[in-house]
């Protein structure tokens, strides 16, 4: 998100899922869009039975491939060297949008010059992708228009992940793919409500709608309209919250709807973390192996029993129905907000119903302006809508760029390699995904009988070739390490892996990948390099 | 795009160049029976139940013939009549009578059809013998495959194809033994089957049919809980419970499309395991106690911890009014922008 508000002015998905339909060509990459985003994954696969070419690039042979026009398996991590050196294609053969580039973006001739690195040989050796195969994607997707880029955590989970995001934005601005229909730069969010947290300003270093805290107009703003005095100083994420907890600076964590004994990257390092808190506050609809660890467990409501709006990954703000009375006494998450903050005898917390809380958001939010529970009550409407009239905005960058001046940035890039790669004592990689049938750490789809049947235990796919140099069969439990922690997991063998990678997803607790993943961190995202770590698969003795 | 007249048993309808006649005469509220005629596929021809006659006494299958400018149709005549009443007979003929009892009751497009040429008992003993038995499948957890009660429109399979692009099933075996099965007649858990319901929910009779058939008593609009794409959703609702979850066809996102979570995957809602009071640490055990007792401990901290001291992770599984409070909480009362989310996960 960082890398494209750099870039393009705005973090989010630029076109919408139904123009998906539209584009002539669809580069897939780092999605595995039919496990993640199967509903999107149906307009992907619709457009390529039509005849629009899709390129799937991604280092495993995803399902989508069978779909593909192409598919080019570069090697994990070396996603800039691979879009850079379409890009040299791009320019050295003419098919770069010149009029575009003149009159949208910044910077071109600072990106020409680091397009130096990328001469073909070069990309070959590092991603592993034949020269051939790079230039015939990179003239399917430039000469091929309108074209649209997806992609997802394959992009962004790297400790490069806003150079690659970066290289993605070069591709679509150099290639004029965007602005338009069925065009854009398109990052598939994997949470329900993802793109709605970030656009509230759950965020250290954004209030709503993307005002920053450390400028002193907005910081102005909120102080009259909350009534307080805030902070200008930007907050720490994630990733340097648990580390700052680890080091007892940060003394009490009220923590919603989060799992991060699961999900957070080096999971040890976390648990460790939490394990010093003097106060722990966990909200969450189960008992997940984070709320044992609390102090306090506060019992939330679940989707279905409240009120109030969702966005999606097209920033479609949507109206979420209460259906059934919250479970025993559990409460709605807004409502425990606001009796903490009276508790606390805070004042700004009086809210009767959700939609009250979003009569204020967009009193200081400029981007839902126009949004009211009324006019979304049959179907929601996509931000920017800066007010009562406006229809909502299905396609950004129409006409400028939400930046200063109005101008794109092209990002001037060189490529990085993964923090950690694999050597003699942690030979293979470790690379990360999801399954189908589960979310994130299974603590709503491992309660769902059929889904636990259908995906009932986590498998380590790997190649068979790597498989019979260690000498192991097929479902047999396996030791896994990293330098970080270990765990025990069955394998399946596999060709989706090539050999030399292997594969887990996040779901399952009792084989816990991420206590192997490494928290190597983005420099500007702070995104852990979840997607590549080097690991070792031994049989168990 | 250009509009049409055409006559329907001495009708005059307008219709948009280019549709079927099945489809005009639907559209402007005419029926003519069908079975393996759904709006979302193309049309496949298969079923012969909607033909009709041309003035130039023709017969033709309407869900095929494209609508032509003048175009006069018949749907009663004698020929149509009898034709169309044959065909629905040998359908029927080794068809279970367990209507009663099958969970496509008062929805079946068979019972429907059947009813509409005037299929009577009398009719029916011309061609019934016994009725197909085939053993079920049961292997999926969400739904049942019953063959016995499969009268072959191919919906199914068009919809994994055309739709899905999944390819899950196809038309198996020959002749009188043919089947709708997955590659090597193999149980559908086994397949490359993912489960979406799609073929399901457009089954015409209950050879396919989901295993949870619990009738809601009202629906609630709202929107899936999973992942980002945020496909509408109508909640099904019984008592206090949730029973089902349809997808939204008014909704443009998804426009009646759901996958295999976001269909089946709503009982963790009602589950036995969800937390239904706080819990309070009382000598290293988590106990259970009021919202006032857990109130005052929290009040008791994090009045101690404002500032750097404090942190708040929000979440992107919670609404957008319960994640403003969150990081307004945060900045407002605790005094720090040290608020965050999973976005990064």
């Amino acid at each position: 998100m960082a890398g494209l508000a750099t870039a393009l002015g705005s973090g989010a998905m630029s076109n919408s899922i139904n123009e998906i339909g539209g584009a002539k060509t669809i580069l897939a990459i780092g999605t595995n869009t039919t496990q993640a985003h199967p509903v999107i994954a149906l307009e992907v696969k619709k457009a390529a039975r039509n005849g629009t070419n899709l390129i799937v690039v991604n280092p495993k042979k995803i399902d989508l491939c069978r779909h593909a026009t192409m598919h080019i398996q570069q090697r994990p991590g070396t996603d800039v060297s691979l879009l850079m050196g379409m890009l040299r294609t791009i320019v050295d053969e003419g098919l770069a949008d010149t009029d575009f580039i003149e009159k949208h973006c910044d910077n071109y001739d600072e990106f020409i010059a680091s397009l130096a690195e990328f001469d073909l040989d070069s990309v070959e050796k590092i991603t592993g992708v034949p020269k051939g195969q790079i230039t015939k994607a990179a003239r399917m997707y430039a000469s091929n228009g309108p074209a649209s880029i997806l992609y997802c955590m394959g992009i962004t989970q790297h400790s490069h992940g806003t150079d690659n995001v970066w290289a993605i934005s070069n591709l679509a601005l150099v290639t004029g793919n965007i602005g338009k229909k069925s065009t854009g730069v398109n990052p598939l969010r994997g949470q329900n409500n993802v793109q709605g947290s970030c656009d509230m300003g759950a965020l250290p270093e954004f209030y709503t709608g993307y005002q920053k805290v450390d400028n002193p107009e907005s910081q102005k703003k909120f102080e009259a309209a909350w009534g307080v005095n805030l902070s200008p100083k930007v907050g720490l994420t994630h990733a340097e919250i648990f580390d700052r907890i680890y080091d007892d600076k940060i003394k009490s964590l009220y923590l919603v709807g989060e799992n991060p004994v699961l999900s957070e990257v080096d999971a040890n390092h976390a648990i460790a973390a939490m394990e010093k808190l003097n106060f722990l506050v966990v909200q969450d609809i189960f008992l997940t192996e984070t709320a044992e660890m609390a102090d306090v467990v506060l019992p939330a409501a679940t989707f279905a029993e409240k009120d109030g709006t969702f966005v999606n990954t097209e920033r479609r703000v949507q109206r979420v129905r209460q259906a059934i009375a919250p479970a025993g006494d559990s409460k709605a998450d807004w409502k425990i907000v606001c009796e903490i903050a009276k508790t606390m005898g805070a004042s700004g917390f009086d809210f009767s119903d959700p939609q009250e809380i979003m009569k204020e958001i967009v009193s200081v939010t400029p981007s839902y302006g126009g949004i009211t529970y009324e006019r979304i009550e049959e179907v929601g409407l996509q931000w920017p809508c800066p007010d009562k009239d406006h229809p909502g905005t299905p396609t950004l960058h129409t006409e400028r760029f939400a930046t200063a001046n109005g101008k794109a940035k092209l990002i001037a890039l060189s490529f990085r390699d993964s923090a950690e790669l694999p050597d003699e004592e942690y030979p293979l990689m470790l690379t990360t995904d999801r399954s189908l049938f589960h979310y994130h750490t299974g603590s709503m789809t491992r309660r769902v009988d059929g889904l636990d049947q259908l995906h009932s235990e986590e498998l380590l796919k790997i190649n068979p070739e790597d498989a019979a140099a260690l000498g192991i069969v097929e479902d047999e439990m396996v030791q896994i390490s990293s330098r970080r922690g270990q765990t025990t997991v069955k394998t399946k063998f596999t060709g989706i892996c090539p050999p030399g990678l292997v594969s887990m997803t996040f779901h399952f607790a009792e084989s816990p990948v991420n206590v192997l993943t490494n928290a190597a961190l983005d420099p500007v995202a702070k995104i852990p390099e979840t997607k590549v770590c080097a690991v070792r698969v031994e049989k168990i003795s | 795009m250009n509009e049409v007249t055409i006559t329907i048993d001495g009708l005059q309808i307008t219709a948009k160049e280019g549709t079927t006649v099945l489809q005009a005469a639907l559209d402007n509220g005419l029926y003519i029976p069908s079975l393996c005629n759904h709006p979302d596929l193309v049309p496949a021809g298969l079923c012969r139940v909607c033909i009709v006659k041309m003035d130039d006494w023709k017969i033709a299958i309407s869900c095929k013939l494209p609508v032509k400018e003048g175009m006069v149709i018949s749907t009663e005549d004698p020929e149509v009549q009898q034709i169309r009443k044959n065909t629905v007979e040998l359908l029927i003929a080794n068809h279970p009578m367990t209507c009663l009892t099958c969970e496509s009751d008062s929805n079946c497009e068979l019972q429907r059809v059947a009813h509409y040429v005037g299929i009577t008992p009398d009719s029916l003993k011309r061609y019934r013998r016994s009725v197909r038995s085939i053993p079920m499948d049961t292997s999926n957890p969400f739904f049942d495959i019953d063959p016995s009660k499969c009268i072959m429109c191919g919906i199914c399979v068009r919809t994994c194809d055309e739709l899905q692009n999944i390819n899950a099933i196809d038309y198996g075996l020959r002749g009188v033994a043919s089947i709708i099965t997955t590659l090597g007649n193999k149980p559908i858990a086994d397949s490359r089957c993912e489960s979406c319901g799609e073929c399901v929910v457009r089954c015409p009779v209950a050879a396919l049919a989901p295993k949870d058939t619990l009738q809601p008593m009202r629906e609630v609009k709202s929107v899936c809980t999973y992942c980002g794409v945020g496909c509408g959703v109508l909640l099904g609702v019984r008592g206090d419970k949730i029973v089902g979850v349809r997808g939204d066809k008014e909704n443009p996102v998804n426009r009646g499309s759901l996958c295999v979570k976001g269909r089946y995957g709503y009982k963790f809602i009602n589950h036995p395991d969800r937390l239904k009071t706080p819990l309070v640490r009382k000598d290293g055990k988590l106990v259970e106690a009021t919202w006032e007792e857990a109130m005052n401990r929290i009040e008791a901290k994090f009045s101690q911890h404002k500032g750097e001291q404090f942190a708040a992770l929000a979440s992107a599984r919670i609404t957008n009014e319960d994640n403003y409070l969150i990081q307004k909480f945060t900045r407002a009362v605790m005094g720090t922008n040290n608020i965050d989310h999973c976005a990064r996960l």
